[in-house]
């Protein structure tokens, strides 16, 4: 081959080349295979599906268009640091691996490699500390926001005292189980109820020892973090044993659909947190199944659309969406570097007026990020299952966490990290 | 009697029941080590596949239709009807059969004379390709059972017992699927020992566990017991699979029972029908009371690993478990 045809050839890779470069790219870790691929199936397909409308409907962001490059994680950590060694050569901005276990991986690699992670209401919670953890974010919401959300709810109910009650934690045995622990604990002594902390095993498939001390010990509340098998199960044996479903309440990575359909009417009643609000008549929604799935492009077979996890992805990708916009704006270029989609996010602020005019008015809280606070304002709802009409109800509107609780456990795990790890607090 | 022995004694009847659960897993992986000497890796993916078939059948669902979808650009997912259960139960029967012919001709035919360990790393193989079939088949999606089973502590047993303690006693709580469990264990393993007794191909199934040469040599094909033993492991498998899935309803972490039964295995001995059961009430009571009297002292979540400590125990004592055959090779 001569020189002059291996220079064409080089020339027609570059033009070739050239449209990849300037995608905006975005990884989706899914998992839609293994055991828990009933909650990973809807929330990729949110995720995916809002980002294709994007490209449909608008062009892209500033005139970018989006590519979504999905890789099979099936909630396994070693697969899931895989597929981002493998995906953030094509320039990705940023990665929402949606396991826990793998953000607790990628927070070092991420920073090291300057992208940022956006752990959604998971991963590790002091990462809300934004100036010892730069590169990752958890708004709108963080777990320990949600143990005291859950408390706060509880005060409510019981006309502001939880004095001599007794709270069960059932908990899978895992770093997500675990980290409500510190949090109810310290709740536990300010306002006087006991705390009984009950692990389950991966997967939970079988509870049975568990909910036997339930019934043994009759706790006045039952609260639950649980994902996958452990969900279902928990709310089979709790109306095994006829716990009053209305006093059960599981965080909102354990209130899907999925996770209370095979009790059947059994399930009734049984409450969960959601960090967002789900309405299936949300316009946006029209927007996705006419631009996406009439069009042949649906990430799923479309039967999620407006399914709890389906609206938490889809609530995901307007968040990315929206710092990808700030940041665009930011620096006055189309074509974003993850450096430049960090500032966006940390620039971020949702106001209702915004999300109204994205079509999905009300769906998150309002709420703004800064360089010091990566966790926004963790807020959540309480929503309650209605078997009969097989839907969630939401029962309240937006609760706020208790902060003098959160924070200092916040600001003292984050120093800790960033003595451990020798990192230098500070905005970047 | 004081509540304290009373509730030590629901967990000891929860715990046997539980046992039940384990040993319907279990029994799968006997039938085809008895008979093949293969230790079977995708016995709970075969129990995941048994079980996703039924709910797809009973629900009418098109099967492959995603790939279907993809390929033809067409939207159909249901065939818009619902079978009955006991003729749904009947073709995933069929499935498995099927199944089990497929497994024979296309793998284990061509590993004739191969050392185990590669005839087990054929099962992992044949596990994951299972359970990605399943998944291409029916979907990710968890899947309700509507067999009709019943569900919940039985109110009579509660009501009965419920005046033995004082007030913080409130009935011995069992659990009505468990107690369906029991008897389709009871009733399966009956089944199980009067097919090997009285039946040609149960004697001629017991003639090939016992020596392949020796029941080669007096005219019994050996292809057609192995389909036969896998179709029971396959119908084994289903039964298993419907009792795990009321529980949780169908899903891919079905699968995952096998590491339940594998303590089991290894205390009750790979070759024995009776030490499958028995070794899962050992291990489904020693289980639940080792929670129930030391785990609040080390923080819970002691029965996964507890089994495997019981089973370890028994091994060191006794390899080849409480019933298992005591291999001896002269050299």
């Amino acid at each position: 081959m001569t020189m002059k045809k291996l220079a064409a050839l080089a020339v027609t890779a570059t033009i070739a080349a050239a449209p990849v470069m300037a995608e905006l790219v975005i990884p989706d870790l899914s998992y839609r295979t293994g055991p828990y691929a009933a909650g990973g199936t809807p929330f990729s397909d949110g995720y995916q599906d809002y980002f294709n409308m994007l490209n449909a409907r608008d062009g892209g962001i500033g005139g970018e268009m989006l590519r979504v490059l999905e890789c099979e994680t099936g909630y396994n950590t070693e697969k899931g640091v895989e597929c981002y060694e493998s995906t953030k050569g094509e320039g990705a901005l940023v990665y929402q691996p949606l396991s826990t276990g793998i953000t607790y991986q990628l927070i070092p690699k991420a920073t090291a490699d300057g992208i940022p992670l956006h752990t959604m209401g998971y991963g590790r919670t002091s990462a809300a500390n934004g100036e010892v953890f730069n590169w990752v974010f958890n708004y709108p919401a963080n777990y320990w926001d949600a143990a005291s959300v859950m408390v706060n709810y509880l005060l409510a109910e019981n006309g502001d005292s939880l004095e001599g009650k007794k709270i069960a934690l059932v908990y899978h045995n895992s770093a997500y189980g675990k980290e409500p622990i510190r949090t109810l604990e310290n709740l536990s002594a300010q306002h006087g109820f006991e705390l009984t902390q009950l692990a389950v095993d991966h997967p939970g498939q079988e509870q049975k020892s568990q909910w036997l001390q339930i019934r043994r010990e009759r706790p006045d509340y039952v609260l639950m973090w649980g994902w996958g098998v452990m969900n279902q199960v928990a709310v089979q044996e709790a109306a095994n044993i006829g716990f009053p479903m209305e006093n059960f309440i599981g965080n909102w990575w354990s209130g899907a659909e999925h996770d209370v359909t095979p009790a059947g009417a059994g399930a009734n009643g049984y409450k969960s947190l959601n960090m967002n609000r789900i309405d299936a008549n949300l316009p946006v929604f029209d927007d996705i199944k006419t631009h996406v799935h009439e069009a042949g492009n649906a990430a799923g077979d479309g039967t999620n659309v407006g399914k709890v996890l389906y609206t938490r992805g889809m609530y995901a990708a307007m968040l990315a969406s929206e710092a990808i916009a700030k940041a665009q704006e930011i620096h006055g270029v189309a074509d974003i570097t993850p450096a430049m989609m960090r500032d966006g996010m940390e620039a971020l602020e949702l106001t209702a007026a915004r999300m109204e005019e994205l079509g999905m008015a009300g769906v998150g809280p309002e709420f703004s990020v800064s360089c010091q606070d990566h966790g926004g304002t963790g807020l959540g709802i309480v929503q309650q299952w209605d078997a009969d009409a097989g839907q969630w109800n939401a029962l309240t509107d937006y609760i706020a966490p208790d902060d003098a609780v959160t924070l200092p456990l916040v600001m003292e795990d984050s120093a800790a990290f960033a003595a451990e790890n020798g990192i230098e607090a500070g905005c970047m | 009697m004081s509540t304290d022995f009373l509730y030590l004694v629901e967990v000891l009847i929860n715990g046997l029941m539980a046992g039940v659960m384990y040993s319907l897993v279990a029994l799968g992986f006997v039938l085809i080590f008895k008979a093949s000497g293969i230790f079977n890796y995708a016995q709970g993916v075969m129990a995941l596949f048994a079980a996703l078939t039924l709910a797809g059948v009973m629900e009418g669902q098109v099967p492959f239709a995603h790939l279907i979808n993809a390929v033809f650009g067409t939207e159909i997912h249901h065939f818009g009807w619902h079978v009955p259960a006991l003729l749904a139960i009947l073709l995933t029967v069929g499935v498995m059969v099927i199944f089990a012919w497929a497994v024979q001709r296309f793998v284990f035919r061509h590993l004739v004379g191969q050392e185990p360990i590669i005839l087990f790393m054929a099962t992992i193989g044949l596990a994951y390709f299972l359970e990605g079939v399943g998944d291409l088949m029916w979907g990710s999606d968890i899947k309700t059972l509507a067999l009709g089973l019943p569900q919940g502590g039985s109110r009579w047993i509660e009501d009965m017992t419920a005046g033995m303690g004082g007030d913080d006693f409130y009935g011995f709580f069992i659990d009505k699927l468990d107690m369906v469990a029991t008897v389709v264990a009871i009733i399966l393993v009956a089944s199980l020992i009067a097919f090997s007794q009285y039946t040609k191909h149960g004697r001629a199934m017991r003639a090939v566990a016992d020596d392949h040469q020796a029941a080669l040599s007096v005219g019994i094909s050996l292809n057609f017991i192995w389909i036969l033993v896998w179709s029971l492991a396959g119908f084994v498998a289903l039964v298993a699979g419907i009792m795990w899935g009321a529980k949780s309803g169908v899903q891919f972490s079905l699968s995952l029972i096998a590491l339940k039964a594998l303590p089991v295995l290894m205390l009750g001995g790979f070759t024995s029908i009776p030490g499958a059961i028995v070794g899962g009430l050992i291990i489904g009571v020693g289980e639940k009371l080792f929670e129930f009297s030391v785990g609040p002292l080390i923080g819970g979540a002691t029965e996964n690993w507890f089994a495997y400590v019981l089973a370890l125990v028994v091994l060191v004592f006794r390899p080849q478990g409480l019933f298992g055959e005591k291999i001896i090779e002269r050299v």
